[in-house]
């Protein structure tokens, strides 16, 4: 039988986005009765949109990002219940369901007027506006954002929200000014008249109160949760015992199973299906044509798969069918030269007059690098359950974006958005693969065979690497002119296809001479975001370059950085203190390098060293230090977690990550040809947090960034080879 | 009919010989807490004891272990329902991310701690590189078992 409850299903939705969680937090009595209908249950109360008192005076918190390993659930509930003065033992979290009233844009644009907002929003009212109102539309949990945006300014808001509006009720039923009620631990006192009740005790009335749209908020030294170390996350107990619920461990009764096979070339379309001896096998309900390719529906999985490798199948031909990874890059430096060349290039940075100052330079630095595909390998495979029946389809899956998933079931089965419910459960890993609407359109499509029967469809893991969505191959190109001094006057750069966030390419360091500019490339490899997304190699490529202009000016590398950040003290400070850390100065064993690289990214800064020990001629990874700048740290264990998982992602790809393309098709398959940093090749991670007060930055994707240039800047201060290409090889 | 004994029971299940054991404990007896990752033995979060050692489910024909004695990840827990000591330096430790991982990870540190309760480094270098966590928990994982090593 199903350990999921039908209305567990219909609360694990989930919905992004800062603005409309102002709008509704601080909306209390307008908003409340409607969702109380399908969020409250027996005894609850719903105090405001997002928290509900239960009988025994404990408390929920409803979030609404996805839970993908970032912690994100657990440190927004702490958010809400610090500024809402709820005893933490008590708090649990719920999903937000993928619910309109949980998404309306026009409450959200109706609150993100400057005047009407907290202090904590007003500050970024004009940079945030548009972030929310791309986030509503496509509703995703990613670019680092569930913190710094739903958190600050829904979640703080809404826990504030909630505590005044329980004062409000207490004073009207003691009859005493709010002004002398005080909240703790889940409690109310009116000391003067020595009263004291729990919430709950004020629960209904306080839920039928106008609020202040302005809640007070409380200042950092009045935090008890918020920047506490000691907190744990609510949802490890249930991930150590196996009780948790990814999407591939959804079970619903008269569930089948399917599995999939589609075209290795991407693009390419299913020309014949000869599924006649897979029909005939044990437990086969259906061979199922795609667009793309084939499912197998059967008893069991393992049916399924074996009954998907018995069909035969054939596929459109293609131009794409005769590429490679050595096509691609070739076709990148033959359009790169054309830009030039032609004078079309589209500009990230221009200031001054970079060109001409080479050009006249007595010292040039020229440099090419790259990177390779890289693919997502989160530990689950992509999977999907699906039911079809009565014109409706429901889906149980983890993803990053149920609207986007909704939107394209609806396009692909020709149905109103309406009739297509998404159950999010957990996610074995998202890093932005969770954020694509493939695997459960084809989960649908699938399902849409066997009306009235639930279909789990799980792709094996050769599938999952072979049809992902690429973090992109990227060429990038350096010219830089240095002063006799050796300081860099002008930058040149130019590189290969822009994703975002925009700003992955640019440098904090001073250079009066800039240039910074791209080209379009297009190839039939599909793109998705990987974790930190184009900084994920703009860092690589850049923090390598300054590496190699100090070592052309012949300069240390921290001390040649350093003179050329005064002019960032943000960047400075993080950077001094990873010096410090890491003890840059003192001497290290023969054979061993350290390394530098700082980047700022997702309004985060972090710095890392890595020390090599090359003494044997291999390489081994010792230790990476690494100091982040995120404003404040809410969760400071969480957030130290991302910052170390950060490191080994981006390790994992320096080391060893390369998708090839042969004739059209990826190579790899599985995680013998596509390999992972593992327990004996980790180093050892040490953190350090800066709580500057800085505009609050993100943690689950800036941490990585900086990894693959500290590595590689390691490997040339102990070897003076200089890695210009991932991942690392060096013969 | 394969007969096996799981977390001290004993299941009958009615299933082709070559099935996975991974795909019988997951879909015949719901006890999904056990991973599917890359069905070659490459990432451990399948892993399971037989009769006390950590084999890779995934790669494990049913009728190769027919008769034997089956742990999975809810089968870890004492009589009284307690939580290991493993999984409990797992929660102090606060060592999982996404989680996907940890049913093997966790499986596979019980299985060294019982044969080898005072592990060095490199020994559970040794006992945990068949486990992948693509979170990266590496060092906590390693501080988690010296933790539970003590406890």
């Amino acid at each position: 039988m199903s350990k999921l409850t039908r209305r567990a299903f219909l609360t694990a939705g989930l919905v992004v986005g800062g603005g409309l969680v102002v709008g509704v937090a601080i909306r209390p009595g307008h908003r409340t009765p409607k969702l109380a209908e399908f969020m409250q249950k027996d005894d609850e109360v719903l105090v405001n949109a997002w928290v509900k008192l239960l009988p025994d005076n404990s408390v929920t918190v409803i979030v609404s990002h996805a839970e993908m390993g970032q912690g994100a659930q657990s440190a927004l509930a702490t958010m809400l219940a610090d500024e809402m003065d709820v005893d933490w033992a008590t708090v649990t979290v719920e999903e937000a369901p993928a619910h309109g009233e949980y998404a309306n844009f026009h409450m959200a644009r109706e609150f993100l007027l400057p005047g009407k907002m907290p202090g904590v929003i007003n500050q970024t009212i004009n940079g945030v506006f548009l972030t929310i109102s791309k986030s509503i539309a496509l509703q995703v949990t990613g670019g680092s954002y569930s913190i710094r945006s739903t958190g600050e300014r829904g979640m703080r808001v809404a826990g504030a929200a909630a505590r005044e509006l329980l004062i409000q009720a207490a004073a009207q039923q003691w009859q005493v000014a709010a002004t002398e009620i005080r909240a703790e631990n889940s409690h109310l006192y009116h000391d003067a008249s020595n009263r004291q009740a729990p919430y709950i005790e004020f629960a209904k009335s306080a839920a039928a109160q106008q609020g202040s749209d302005l809640p007070t908020l409380k200042t950092p030294d009045q935090f008890k949760l918020m920047g506490n170390e000691a907190i744990q996350r609510l949802d490890i107990p249930e991930k150590v015992d196996g009780t948790a619920q990814f999407g591939i461990d959804v079970v619903l009764p008269d569930m089948k199973y399917a599995t999939v096979k589609t075209a290795p070339v991407f693009g390419s379309k299913l020309e014949s299906v000869d599924s006649a001896a897979a029909e005939k096998m044990q437990g086969v309900i259906k061979v199922v044509k795609l667009g793309n390719g084939v499912g197998v529906i059967a008893d069991s999985y393992w049916q399924a798969k074996k009954a998907i490798a018995a069909v035969n199948v054939s596929y459109s031909k293609s131009a794409a069918d005769n590429t490679s990874s050595d096509t691609i890059m070739a076709q990148f430096r033959t359009d790169m030269d054309k830009a030039v060349t032609n004078g079309d290039e589209e500009t990230d940075v221009s200031v001054g007059n970079a060109r001409k100052v080479i050009k006249k330079a007595a010292k040039v630095v020229s440099a090419e690098y790259s990177v390779p595909y890289l693919a997502h390998t989160t530990m689950e495979p992509m999977n999907c359950t699906a039911l079809v029946k009565d014109g409706k389809v429901e889906v149980w899956t983890g993803t990053q974006n149920p609207l986007g998933i909704k939107a394209s079931i609806a396009d692909d089965l020709e149905i109103d958005v309406e009739n297509v419910t998404v159950n999010n459960v957990y996610l074995g890993g998202g890093f932005g693969r969770r954020a694509m609407n493939d695997y459960p359109t084809q989960a649908a499509l699938l399902a849409k065979a066997v009306p009235g029967l639930p279909v789990k469809m799980i792709w094996s893991r050769e599938e999952d690497t072979q049809h992902d969505f690429y973090r992109p191959a990227v060429l990038s190109r350096f010219n830089a002119a240095l002063d006799d001094s050796g300081l860099p006057t002008a930058w040149d750069n130019q590189y290969v296809d822009k994703h975002e966030p925009k700003e992955a390419p640019y440098i904090p360091y001073q250079v009066a001479n800039q240039f910074i500019h791209y080209i379009e490339s297009p190839t039939h490899i599909p793109f998705g975001p990987w974790r930190s997304v184009d900084h994920s190699q703009h860092a690589f490529f850049t923090e390598s370059f300054i590496d190699e202009l100090a070592a052309a000016a012949k300069q240390e590398p921290l001390a040649y950085r350093r003179g050329l950040l005064q002019s960032q003290p943000r960047y400075l400070n993080v950077l001094n203190a990873v010096a410090k850390m890491s003890n840059w100065d003192s001497p290290l064993p023969q054979g061993w390098g350290r390394g530098i690289a700082i980047h700022g990214a997702f309004n985060s800064i972090v710095a890392e060293v890595v020390e090599v020990d090359m003494s044997a001629g291999d390489l081994k990874v010792m230790n990476v230090y690494c100091v982040a700048d995120a404003g404040f740290a809410y969760s400071p264990n969480a957030f130290r977690a991302q910052m170390e998982s950060g490191i080994i992602f981006g390790l994992t790809a320096a080391l060893h990550g390369e998708i090839t393309i042969k004739d059209g098709a990826v190579k790899q398959s599985n995680l013998h040809d596509y390999q992972m940093v593992r327990m004996n090749t980790a180093p050892d991670i040490f953190v350090e947090i800066i709580n500057s007060g800085e505009r609050t930055g993100g943690a689950g994707e800036p941490g990585t960034p900086p990894i693959a240039p500290a590595l590689t800047n390691a490997i040339f201060a102990a070897t003076g080879k200089r890695i210009r290409q991932l991942p690392v090889k060096l013969s | 009919m394969i007969e096996l004994k799981v977390n001290e029971q004993i299941q009958t299940v009615d299933v082709e010989a070559d099935t996975p054991l991974l795909w019988v404990v997951r879909e015949q007896l719901n006890l999904v807490g056990t991973k599917f990752g890359c069905g070659m033995a490459q990432c451990g979060a399948c892993t399971v004891h037989l009769n006390g050692q950590p084999i890779r489910s995934c790669v494990t024909p049913v009728s190769a272990v027919a008769g034997q004695s089956i742990t999975t990840i809810e089968g870890i827990a004492d009589d009284n329902g307690r939580l290991s000591k493993v999984q409990q330096a797992w929660i102090d430790e606060q060592v999982p991310q996404c989680g996907y991982c940890q049913s093997g990870q966790i499986m596979s540190a019980v299985a060294l701690l019982e044969s080898n309760p005072n592990p060095t480094d490199s020994d559970i270098d040794a006992a945990m590189s068949g486990n992948v966590c693509r979170c990266g928990m590496y060092g906590r994982i390693k501080q988690a078992i010296k933790n539970a090593a003590k406890a």
